[in-house]
Formats: C-alpha cells, structure tokens, sequence
C-alpha cells in the first residue's frame, strides 16, 4: 500500500489554474521533494494533500482511504498528515508545551499527563526542552520552525508535508531546522517536501520532482535530476540556482 | 486650555451665580449621597447582569455571522437582519416599547418586571454592538491561525474555541471595554420607566428642591466606576503584551 497516491489533481483559485494535472505516489519511508520556481504550484499541492484546499479534479489517496471522496471525515484523515508551514503558524497565545500538547490532547483525545510526556519526549529529542514553557515570540525563527516540526510530530502522522520550512528563516538559522528534517529522514518518516535548498534536495530525498506551471515536468532520483536533467525548463531552472549561487 | 477657558467663561458669566448655587450645594451634595448611592446599586445591579448575558450573545452572534458556506445563509442572514435593526433602533425606544409594552400584555408567563424588561432591552441593542466589535477580532486573526489548527486534525468548533477566539478576545479588549462603558451610561435610560436607579433618584430630589447637585451626585458615581474600569483595561493590555512581545522587544 502506497502512503500516498495522488491522481490527476487539478486545481484553480477562480479563474488561475494552479494545478494541471498532477500524478505522483509516494511509497512508505519515501522522501520526496518538489522542486520549481515560486509559483510553479508546490505549495498548493501539499495544502490539497492535508485537504486545506479542495480540488476541482482527481483524487488523493492516503494509505489506501481516498482523502478526497465526498462524506469522509476531514479531521481523521488530517490526523494522520502532519503539516509544516514556511510562516511556523504557531499559536502565540499559547506556550510551546500547550502549542505541542493541543492537537494530541482535543484531536486525538489524549489525558493531558499523556500529550505533556510525549510532547517533553520531543522537545527534550530536537534541544527544545528548556524551551516548554515560553511563548513563541521570544524564540528565535530556527526554534520556532522546530516548535512547529515537534507540534506536528506529537500526532505521530504517518506521512510529513513540508512547505518550505526554512524560507522564512535567516541563512544562519536554516540549518538546525535541516538538521531536524535529515533526522526524520533517516528515522524513516515518509516526507514530501516543497523547497528551495536544493544542496539539503539533494541529499535527502530518495526522489525530486520538478514543477513547472502546474505539472510535474520530470521526476527522478536526485542525482539524475541535479547532474543531468532531461528538459530544457529543469536545465534552465537549475542553472539560475547555480548562477545565484545557490547549489 | 479649553478647560481652563471654560472655567473662565462659566466663572465671569452673569449667571453663575445661580449655576453655582444650582449645581453645587456641599451640603445637599453630601446628605444626598447615601440615598442616590444606594439607587445607583441598582444601575449596577442592572449592567453586571446584561453584560455577562451580552458577552455570550454576542459572541454567538458574531460566529454564526462567521459560518462559512452556502448551507449557512439562512442563519448569516438573520444575524444580519438582528444587527442592522437593533444598531438601528434608539435604545430608549426600545426600553420604552419592551418596558412599558410587555408588561400591559397581561399573561401570565410573561414577567411584569419593568427592570426585567429594560435588562432584556439593553442586552438586546448591545448584542447587536458587541458582536461588530467580535466579529473585527475574529477576522483579524489571520486565516494561517485556523490553516494550522485544522491540520492538526481539530474540527472547526475546536480550532475557534481554542486558537481564534482565545487570540480574536484578547485584541478586541478595549473596545469591548468601551462598549461596556457605554453599556453602564446606558442604565440610566431606564428612568424613563420610572424605575428608581440613580438617574431617577436625582430627578426626584431634583424635583422637591429645585435644586441639580443631585445630577451632579449621580454622575460623581458613574464616572466613579467607568474611570477604574478603563484604567483596569489598559493595564490587563499591557500586561498581555509584555507577557507575549518580552523576547522581540529585547
């Protein structure tokens, strides 16, 4: 069984189709990352996969239940993918423990002696457990992207969306948060990634697929994909990265 | 500076002589005070209720005036409809209508009170207020807020009551104050039923002397408890913010 299979998702924002079409499965313990420019339509994908935005066509299937059928319950299906976003979108009236402990507690319907083991488990793994009684806005970018990645770990989803987590973060904070999502990676989390670091793509990920304007233009192991890409539109993708430096 | 200037037009105007001595008799001010103080209990008594009533109406109001989707449109329409039409209305007309109408109805069931009905009145046109100033707050937490409750699996009513409420509340504190202020002013229409709270207590002794210190004894005791009342809010503010912003402020 596939952890995630998606079908032919088409998606448009009124009249702006975002997405044309877009066929991609991921197995189990598979890391997959989408590459392409701003806009190419990454992270619109991963908010139709957790079900954030509805689509106009296709199907998403996650660990055999379609996800997109009518009358399924959202929030079960919602359990079981964890998301993490470019902006953290941590709960700020909250502390990090109660940011960490909400989902397992309400969601999931955990005792709070549970959620608050499980999520002191997570934080003392990422270096955050002094950390359980602050509030967002006095941790630093790098720490609250990783409050967000621990928020959603303590679901224990079976499959992980990352939308460019370290976007928003200062060139000297990226790493700690990659760091994390390697980690992940070797623990076996079954992961799609929409991102701009390409050298961390290139490690990371059993699989890239690059998107452009909305379809996935090719797909294959990062190795082919970063040494030899087979379209001009990656080649040319790719050689803005390296002109800018940036791989 | 205006002030100042209108102490010095009042002061040098031919009649302040009997301004003064209508507005500010010591001495009725003081054997007064017991009796309009004891009064103004009841206009307390009268905002303590229809607030915590207004708190939870208008919270209501303001999220089914929140509910998404078509399916919704009956119930948005009507919360509407309440709004516009009791921001509409004069809150004396209403206190009148209610107070002095439902009583004459003569049933049974229906309570005589006329300070049950001026309470069903206020909480009534403040609902429609309060929830504008919650809705505002609701709307201003950003849609990421609800994007990362909902991902961690919470239903709709669960990401509300424990990531946008919470959050939406806490912004909209002062005006929420503001209109409880307004709220607490308000209690005073309710004279116009005849009720004997402190505006009506004053107009009473006003009345068999001729004499308006009482006002001026009725809005000592207003401002008395509007004046910490917002100083109260400031300092709650503050404390919120301090507690939240210490790290970025650093």
């Amino acid at each position: 069984m596939s952890a995630l299979e998606i079908e032919a998702v088409y998606k448009s924002f009124g009249k702006l189709e975002v997405l044309k079409g877009i066929d991609l499965t991921l197995a189990e313990h598979e890391v997959v990352c989408l590459i392409g420019a701003s806009g190419s339509g990454k992270s619109t994908l991963l908010r139709c996969v957790n079900l954030l935005e509805p689509i106009q066509a296709g199907r998403i299937v996650v660990r055999g239940e379609e996800a997109t059928a009518r009358g399924v319950d959202v929030n079960k299906i919602r359990r079981g993918i964890g998301i993490v976003f470019q902006a953290f979108n941590l709960f700020p009236h909250m502390s990090v423990l109660r940011n960490v402990t909400l989902g397992p507690r309400k969601a999931l319907g955990l005792s709070r002696a549970e959620a608050e083991s499980r999520a002191g488990d997570l934080l003392a793994r990422f270096g955050l457990a002094d950390k359980r009684d602050e509030y967002p806005d006095r941790l630093s970018g790098g720490q609250q992207q990783r409050v967000a990645i621990v928020r959603t770990l303590a679901m224990q989803p079976d499959l992980l969306l990352l939308d460019e987590v370290t976007s928003a973060l200062d060139p000297e904070l990226v790493a700690e948060v990659l760091e994390v999502i390697r980690e992940l990676a070797h623990g076996g989390m079954t992961m799609l990634i929409a991102t701009h670091e390409m050298g961390f793509a290139r490690d990371v990920a059993n699989r890239v697929c690059f998107l452009h304007e909305g379809r996935i233009l090719e797909e294959g192991p990062p190795a082919q994909i970063f040494t030899a890409p087979r379209e001009e539109r990656t080649q040319q993708f790719l050689q803005r990265i390296v002109d800018a430096g940036r791989l | 500076m205006l002030g100042v200037a209108i102490v010095l037009v009042a002061t040098r105007s031919p009649g302040w002589h009997e301004f003064k001595a209508y507005f500010f008799d010591w001495t009725r001010y003081g054997d007064s005070f017991p009796e309009i103080a004891s009064a103004f209990l009841l206009n307390v008594k009268i905002f303590l209720i229809a607030e915590a009533i207004i708190l939870v109406t208008a919270l209501a109001l303001a999220v089914i005036r929140s509910l998404p989707g078509p399916v919704f449109f009956p119930l948005r329409a009507l919360a509407i409809v309440y709004a516009d039409f009791f921001r509409g209305v004069p809150t004396i007309l209403v206190i009148l209508m209610l107070g002095t109408g439902m009583p004459a109805l003569q049933v049974d069931w229906i309570p005589k009170s006329q300070v049950f009905w001026a309470i069903v009145s206020l909480v009534l046109v403040y609902t429609a207020y309060v929830s504008e100033v919650y809705r505002a707050g609701i709307e201003s937490v950003h849609p990421s807020q609800e994007a990362a409750a909902r991902s961690l699996g919470l239903t709709r009513g669960q990401a509300l009551h424990y990531v946008i409420l919470p959050q939406a509340v806490r912004r909209v504190v002062p005006p929420l104050l503001n209109d409880f202020i307004g709220l607490q002013k308000d209690t005073a229409l309710v004279s116009v039923l005849g009720v004997v709270e402190a505006l009506q207590q004053s107009k009473i002794d006003e009345a068999a002397s001729f004499n308006g210190t009482y006002y001026l004894v009725a809005a000592t005791l207003f401002v008395a408890i509007t004046i910490p009342l917002a100083r109260l809010t400031d300092w709650l503010v503050a404390r919120d913010r301090r507690r939240q912003q210490a790290g970025r402020l650093a």
